[in-house]
């Protein structure tokens, strides 16, 4: 009663769907709060001055990369662009090893010579990590090439933001992917802008679902800062890959409450809209509303905050205990031997 | 104890910053996320948000402080809502330091001396056209990962027929026919090369690798490096580089010094039958990023070439085409026969001129020659590229740093004229090194 009573002052989830029961939707509550405390502390150690250069927040975009993860099987691929932290940890990557990367140091996944924009693990089958606007686009039907020729039923998932969808490449991309049938889905998370152009100002289409349209590449709107709705629209995609069907393409409406970088003063947008964002279509909060409609106690909660504060808290202590690379380092991996 | 609130570095280059204004008082609720104060950076203004949770207890830098320095505590916050928050803010420890600053050698790694080509007993005449087929269709056969892209490479045989038969053989899985878009599957085979397989991508000419470069680059030759040896890119890039004969300045350039400039890449220019045939058979192999860089014109040109089934050459090694003891002749590609007629006429004239055919542009074999220069005491460097920051450049600073001691003479580079290849056929062959104009570079040497 008394959560129903909260629930209740704190207004209503949104009407969505329900592709998830009460352990999934706990668990991707979860994962989610993971990126978003992973990304704050991640601005803090780059305010302390222990991350350098450029490091692009995922803040805000959490349902998208966590409600995809959800639709994935074994052995598929993700490639993706700059603002990567929150793809690595949803596919799995370790948190220390992600944060270690963004200090610079020998424990992170790249040794410390990749960076925030530089990141990759074969393991857990992560492509990167790339900086160059759109790049990951053409790299990304090319898993779904390997996928295609080695004859497996892989799924590659190739995110990338809506300032990408305007690069010529990504439009050679989509009519080999479609030629070729290859199985890839194409997520567009439109967070409203390319650094500091609005999608208004640098797009023509208003829709950037059928982009793929010329070629047939069958497309979604999704709410991206709903999980489930993530959930449901990537089950969907995922579905259609895997049956030989070609690509697909998902744009997520989604949005970012930090500035492009960390120093971007975000000048082109208002803090109201920055705030009415945050307090009307939050994932997190959004996410934990439903749960506590579903019975799900605030006690419940309590031990998913803590463990999430310890990993990211272990993760910031290994970031910086973890030694610079040798320098030794410096010279190695240009070239494999022969 | 109350949790500190630095101030951050909200920049790249941020040292010190102007606390504008506090957004917060001492006794407000601060939730994680919210905007507390505004900083003048270097750059612009910036919001501050909070990290952590709890009550501002204490503003310790005032509003319109100038130069605070970054990491000075500006604010403290008292007890967090739970108790987990309680946990300091995290110090930061100093990294530990690096031992002492590298001295970066000036010259890259070069390839290990490789021994002397090996006899592979008899050789048949091909053209260089052949060889090349024949060297894909070997390492095809032998590896089911190789596979051949591009514009034309399949039902139409090659713009230039050098996939002659290829379909045929190994059906459209494998020899496949692009669209006219370069950027799009020159990054498409980068991907299917991180995620395992190894691709062949033939560019129509290399002047349309232009439109692939960043991929070439940022996407093949980087990775491996910045995944911290995870990832690498077994591929090769191969098509005509180069003038071919009146296409005009967009379709006759040479691309060696643009690629040989580039660490992570491997850059290969044959010359014969022989060199085509081998060196491409070990490019397919490389588990690295390869771009091989073939003449149209030299396409349809005959030389002996060993039949052996197992026929490779070693990247990274020159070969000493024609001996001799007065003048080293340094060229590759196409020019290798420029600097062979120049040595024939050389010859004529007293002078005894050795030809290295370079064969490897990355890594460069250096021990070849400076061991002739040892020998001859004087360089010519002979290439079709522009002059300014070409390979000759590259080959006689290599001479100058290494054996400037043994020059009797300044090194000397022939090259392409420093202009947009021009379409008249008198301009034209103005323009492209001719053996008359080694001979002459040679003999202001002595």
């Amino acid at each position: 009663m008394a959560q129903a009573a909260e629930a209740k002052k704190r207004g209503k989830p949104r009407e969505s769907n329900s592709a998830m029961n009460r352990e999934e939707l706990l668990q991707a509550y979860r994962d989610m709060l993971l990126i978003r405390r992973f990304e704050e502390k991640a601005g803090q150690l780059y305010g302390m001055g222990l991350i350098g250069g450029f490091c692009h927040l995922y803040i805000g975009q959490e349902a998208v990369v966590v409600g995809m993860q959800t639709a994935l099987g074994q052995g598929d691929e993700l490639i993706t662009s700059y603002r990567d932290h929150g793809h690595m940890l949803a596919c799995g990557m370790d948190a220390k090893g992600v944060m270690a990367e963004l200090t610079g140091r020998s424990g992170g996944y790249s040794r410390g010579k990749g960076g925030s924009m530089h990141m990759f693990s074969k393991e857990k089958n992560f492509f990167g990590g790339h900086g160059i606007v759109g790049a990951q686009v053409a790299l990304g039907i090319g898993l779904g090439f390997s996928n295609w020729y080695k004859g497996n039923d892989r799924v590659s998932v190739t995110y990338f933001g809506d300032g990408a969808s305007n690069q010529g490449q990504v439009y050679e991309s989509f009519n080999l992917a479609a030629l070729m049938k290859l199985p890839t889905i194409f997520v567009i998370e439109n967070n409203k802008y390319g650094m500091g152009t609005s999608v208004e100002r640098s797009t023509a289409s208003r829709d950037l679902s059928k982009n793929g349209a010329p070629w047939g590449i069958p497309g979604l709107q999704v709410d991206g800062m709903d999980v489930e709705a993530v959930r449901e629209a990537a089950l969907q995609a995922v579905a259609h890959c895997r049956a030989g069907k070609g690509p697909f393409l998902l744009e997520m409406k989604t949005y970012r409450y930090r500035g492009h970088s960390m120093s971007d003063p975000a000048k082109y947008r208002t803090r109201e809209e920055v705030q009415k964002m945050r307090s009307e279509r939050d994932c997190l909060e959004h996410t934990r509303l439903k749960l506590e409609a579903l019975g799900v106690e605030d006690a419940a909660f309590k031990p998913i905050d803590d463990e999430v504060k310890r990993i990211v808290q272990e993760a910031a202590d290994f970031a910086q205990s973890s030694p610079e690379p040798d320098v030794s380092q410096l010279w190695t991996d240009i070239l494999l031997e022969g | 104890m109350g949790t500190q609130i630095l101030m951050p570095a909200l920049s790249p280059t941020m040292t010190e910053g102007k606390l504008s204004r506090w957004l917060k008082k001492v006794g407000d609720d601060i939730k994680a996320g919210e905007v507390i104060a505004e900083i003048e950076t270097d750059k612009a203004t910036m919001e501050v948000e909070a990290v952590d949770e709890g009550i501002l207890a204490k503003i310790l830098v005032p509003e319109g402080a100038e130069g605070v320095a970054v990491n000075t505590p500006i604010a403290e916050l008292a007890g967090g809502a739970e108790s987990v928050a309680a946990a300091p803010a995290p110090v930061a420890h100093p990294a530990p330091v690096a031992a002492a600053p590298v001295v970066a050698p000036v010259v890259a790694p070069v390839a290990a001396p490789v021994s002397e080509d090996k006899d592979w007993g008899p050789t048949a005449p091909i053209t260089v056209r052949e060889a090349l087929r024949d060297a894909m269709a070997a390492e095809m056969r032998a590896d089911d990962r190789v596979f051949l892209l591009g514009e034309e490479v399949a039902q139409y045989q090659g713009a230039y027929k050098i996939s002659q038969g290829l379909l045929a053989e190994f059906g459209d899985r494998r020899v496949i026919d692009t669209p006219i878009t370069e950027h799009g599957f020159t990054g498409m085979a980068v991907g299917a090369a991180m995620n395992g397989l190894k691709p062949i991508v033939e560019f129509m000419t290399f002047n349309f690798s232009m439109q692939a470069i960043d991929h070439i680059i940022n996407s093949a030759a980087k990775t491996l490096y910045m995944s911290g040896g995870q990832m690498g890119c077994p591929i090769v890039f191969r098509g005509p580089n180069g003038a071919a004969s009146r296409v005009g300045a967009q379709h006759s350039q040479c691309y060696a010094s643009w690629y040989a400039h580039v660490p992570g890449l491997k850059v290969v220019a044959p010359w014969s039958a022989a060199d085509a045939k081998g060196l491409l058979r070990a490019a397919i192999r490389d588990p690295n990023p390869v771009v091989f860089l073939e003449n149209e014109i030299m396409y349809g040109q005959t030389f002996d070439c060993p039949t052996a089934d197992d026929f490779v050459l070693p990247i990274g090694k020159a070969k000493v085409e024609r001996a001799g003891t007065d003048v080293t002749i340094v060229a590759f590609s196409i020019m290798v026969g420029v600097a062979m007629k120049a040595a024939g006429l050389l010859a004529g004239q007293g002078i005894s001129a050795e030809v290295i055919n370079l064969r490897t542009l990355r890594p460069l074999d250096t021990e070849t020659i400076v061991t002739s220069v040892k020998k001859t005491n004087r360089i010519v460097t002979v290439e079709e590229g522009w002059p300014f920051a070409g390979i000759g450049a590259e080959v006689n600073m290599q001479i100058i740093e290494q054996c400037f001691d043994w020059l009797d003479a300044p090194p000397v580079r022939v090259t392409g004229l420093d202009v947009p290849l021009p379409y008249a056929a008198n301009l034209e062959k103005l323009a492209l090194p001719q053996p008359d104009w080694v001979v002459t570079a040679v003999k202001k040497l002595f």
